[in-house]
This record gives structure tokens, sequence and C-alpha cells, in this order.
């Protein structure tokens, strides 16, 4: 009886730890917040990165100005302005922001585009209605990032 | 030079994309009912200085609209509202009006301390709970349907005689416990996106997400003609709508958690007027 108890809660225990741990598609290592290998292999697309920018679940400009994207209409103003992001960042401070920025920055409001896990009552898309966690994709592919990496690239003052 | 440094200002938001919520116009309702849209933060609102309407972050047409109740669409509701009122139903044989008077006039002041503790109930009430009371205890009648037609529209009637009286809901008494609950979901970052009340509507309001500026999330306003749907909305479906914008499952309008975090929203804005039925966008 004793032992049994015992044995559920180092099960539960061992359940806790194992939710703990963010989960993403694909192997994923940070360093300070940063991913220096690419999630896919495949260099980006800047231009589809550009696209994701403005559509989809991408809708980087909902929050941060781009001048760069100026044609488009409404950029937000939450997040920092992206001009000139490729001169303050790396590509792999850049990977692992789109990512995950909650990493690097535990506070940030910015959605975590590559995690699939650790959510609070998470839905089915727009729905309202739950989702099976196990059944959550991320926001953005993997490729889906490298492009949007890509396209933040470009972004240079010098 | 007080157009032109206007022009300017106006010349900046647009650069900047940032359209600040106007302070300085005056919500006179009927050239009658004065409006608070700008008040001292409660001490309990911790981290705001001042609490605005969100009728502040509208366009000015929208605002316009609220100004005259023959401009206001939401006023259509709150006749029909009337109607309803008048009108017996249920086996006590009772209408509204037998108990509360002409013109919802035994009613004025009760939309400001609602949310409200029920002692009898043993649980906070909000005023679409105190109507359905009103319905199967004392009328004999069926209850209506949390966010139904004909309840949004008796909350707007109900609202609109108290209009310009001080938002003073109670927090520190036997409703505390659902006050806490309340303030806790208002911070839980829920969904997909991980998104809390507080990350737009308070260390963000005043910003724009894509298209939309944000307010405060204040529900003095409500229920609320919106434009977006051209109807009156109740405060647990604009809920439900934000927190399915999280990529969130979402609660059910007249959940414990609705109410209660809609006692702790209503509680930032003690010291705003009762504004409903308002306009929005």
């Amino acid at each position: 009886m004793r032992l049994s108890t015992i044995t559920a809660v180092a099960l539960a225990f061992t359940a806790t730890v194992a939710s703990a741990q963010t989960k993403y598609p694909t192997d994923v290592t940070f360093e300070d917040g940063a991913i220096a290998a690419s999630l896919s292999g495949t260099p980006g697309d800047p231009a589809n990165g550009q696209v994701l920018m403005n559509k989809g679940a991408g809708n980087c400009i909902a929050c941060h100005e781009v001048t760069a994207l100026a044609e488009l209409p409404f950029h937000g103003g939450i997040g920092p302005m992206l001009d000139g992001a490729a001169d303050r960042w790396t590509e792999a401070d850049l990977r692992g922001i789109v990512a995950d920025a909650k990493v690097m920055f535990p506070e940030s409001m910015m959605p975590s585009f590559y995690k699939i896990s650790g959510f609070v009552r998470p839905g089915d898309a727009y729905t309202g209605k739950a989702i099976d966690p196990d059944a959550i994709t991320p926001l953005l592919s993997a490729q889906e990032i490298e492009d949007v990496v890509s396209f933040l690239m470009t972004l240079r003052d010098e | 030079m007080k157009r032109a440094s206007s022009l300017a200002f106006g010349l900046a938001c647009l650069a900047s994309a940032v359209h600040a919520q106007d302070t300085e116009s005056k919500l006179v309702i009927n050239d009658d009912i004065d409006i608070t849209t700008v008040a001292e933060a409660p001490a309990h609102a911790e981290n705001l200085s001042e609490i605005y309407s969100g009728w502040a972050f509208r366009s000015p047409e929208t605002m316009a609209l609220q100004m005259d109740d023959f401009d206001n669409p939401g006023m259509i509701f709150v006749d029909q509202a009337l109607d309803a009122y008048n009108t017996v139903e249920g086996s006590a044989g009772k209408s509204c009006q037998s108990c509360h008077g002409d013109d919802a006039e035994g009613l004025v002041g009760a939309r400001a301390v609602y949310p409200k503790w029920n002692a009898n109930a043993g649980e906070v009430w909000t005023m679409e709970m105190a109507i359905n009371g009103c319905r199967t205890e004392r009328m004999g009648a069926e209850p209506w349907g949390y966010t139904s037609g004909n309840m949004v529209n008796m909350t707007a009637l109900i609202s609109s005689v108290s209009r310009g009286m001080p938002v003073n809901v109670s927090f520190e008494g036997p409703e505390h416990d659902t006050w806490l609950q309340g303030k806790e979901l208002y911070y839980t970052r829920t969904g997909q996106l991980e998104l809390s009340c507080a990350n737009c509507h308070e260390d963000n309001y005043d910003m724009m997400i894509r298209a939309d500026h944000l307010s405060q999330g204040q529900i003095n306003g409500f229920p609320t003609y919106r434009l977006k749907n051209a109807k009156l909305n109740a405060v647990h479906s604009r809920f439900k709508g934000c927190i399915r914008d999280t990529r969130a499952e979402t609660y059910s309008p007249g959940s414990p958690e609705f109410v209660a975090l809609e006692l702790y929203v209503a509680s930032r804005g003690n010291g705003l007027s009762v504004e409903g039925p308002s306009v929005r966008n």
C-alpha cells in the first residue's frame, strides 16, 4: 500500500518534469536563446518570408513595424521596430527569437511560433474548442521559420 | 494656433501609426447625461494610473454615435426590452414593471454595482443571473439564454437608466474570493498564442495590433452595439471572442470563470460612468 503510494508520487513527479520540458516538432538546441542550426536544413526563401510577415500564422506586422513593407497597411506598434534587425541580431538569434522568443526574453508577449507544448487551454485554431494537446502543430513550420529569418536578414540599415 | 498644433499632432500620429486615445473630448449624451470617460485608476488596478472608457479609443465618427440616443443603434434594443419589461409572463402573473415600476425606474443604480454578491445564493451574480432569478423565482417564467436577444436587450435597458452613474463594484466583502479568481484569469496567458487580458489591455493599451486600436478593455459600456456585427453584444460574448482569438479553448458565457472575470474587470472600471448601451467598432 505504502509502496504504491510512493510509486504514484514518483510517477506524478516524472510526469510533471516531463511536461515542464518544452516540446518542439524537431530537436532544437538553444544557446542563450539563439538557435545556430537551420531547423529545416533547407535555406530560407526571403520572398516567402516576406509573404509570411503579412499573412497567415506569421502576421509579424500585426505587432512590428517594418519600413521595407510600408506598402502593406496597418503595422502594429507593440513589438520593436524591425528595421535594421539584421544589424542588431545574428541569424541564430533571429531563428531563436522567431521559434520561441520566450527562451531569450521570458516575459515577452510574442507568441512562440515553433513550440508545441506547455499551453494553457490550447484551442483548435480559432474555433474556441479544445485541441488534443498531442495534436498541436507549430504556428509556423520549420521551413516557414527559415523563410521568415531569411527575410529578416535582409533588414539592414547599413 | 490650437488648430495648427492639433493638425501637427494628427500628422505625427499618422506618421508613427500610433493613435493616442482621445482624453480631451467629452461624452455628453442627449446634451444631458455627463459620462466620465477618463478617471484616476482605483488603487486595486495597481498597474494603471488612469482608466479610460473604450469610447476614448474609437474614431470620432463612432464616438459621435453615442452622443444622441437617436443615433445610437443600441437604443432600438432598449425600446424592444421595454416592451418585454411591460409584458406579463409566467405563473405569477407579473411583469418586470409590476415590481420595478415604469421605465425601469426601480432599477436605477443597479447596473453600477453589478456583478454583486447574492447572499441567498451564496455566490456572485451578474445582471443576467439576477434577471433570470427574477424570471424563475418571482415571475414563474422560463429563464432566458445567457446571451439571448431578450437577455442582452434587457441588460441594455437596465444599464441605460443608470448611465452617468459611477461604476462602484464591491470586491472586498464575501465576493473577494471570486474577485481573486477573476484577477488570476485576467493575468493567465491562454491558448497557443499565450496572451492574457493584461498583455493587450494593460501593458499595451493605446497601441495598434494590426488594424485594431487596443483599449483598456473596460466594460462600463456593455452591452455594446458593435458596428462590426450590427448587434448588441454581451460582455461574456466579448470575453469569449478575445479568448478564442488567443487560440484557446474558451469558457462559456455565464460560466463561473466568466462571472469571476467580469467582477474583476468591472472593478477595474470603478469611477468610470455606466455607459451601456455604448457604440463601438
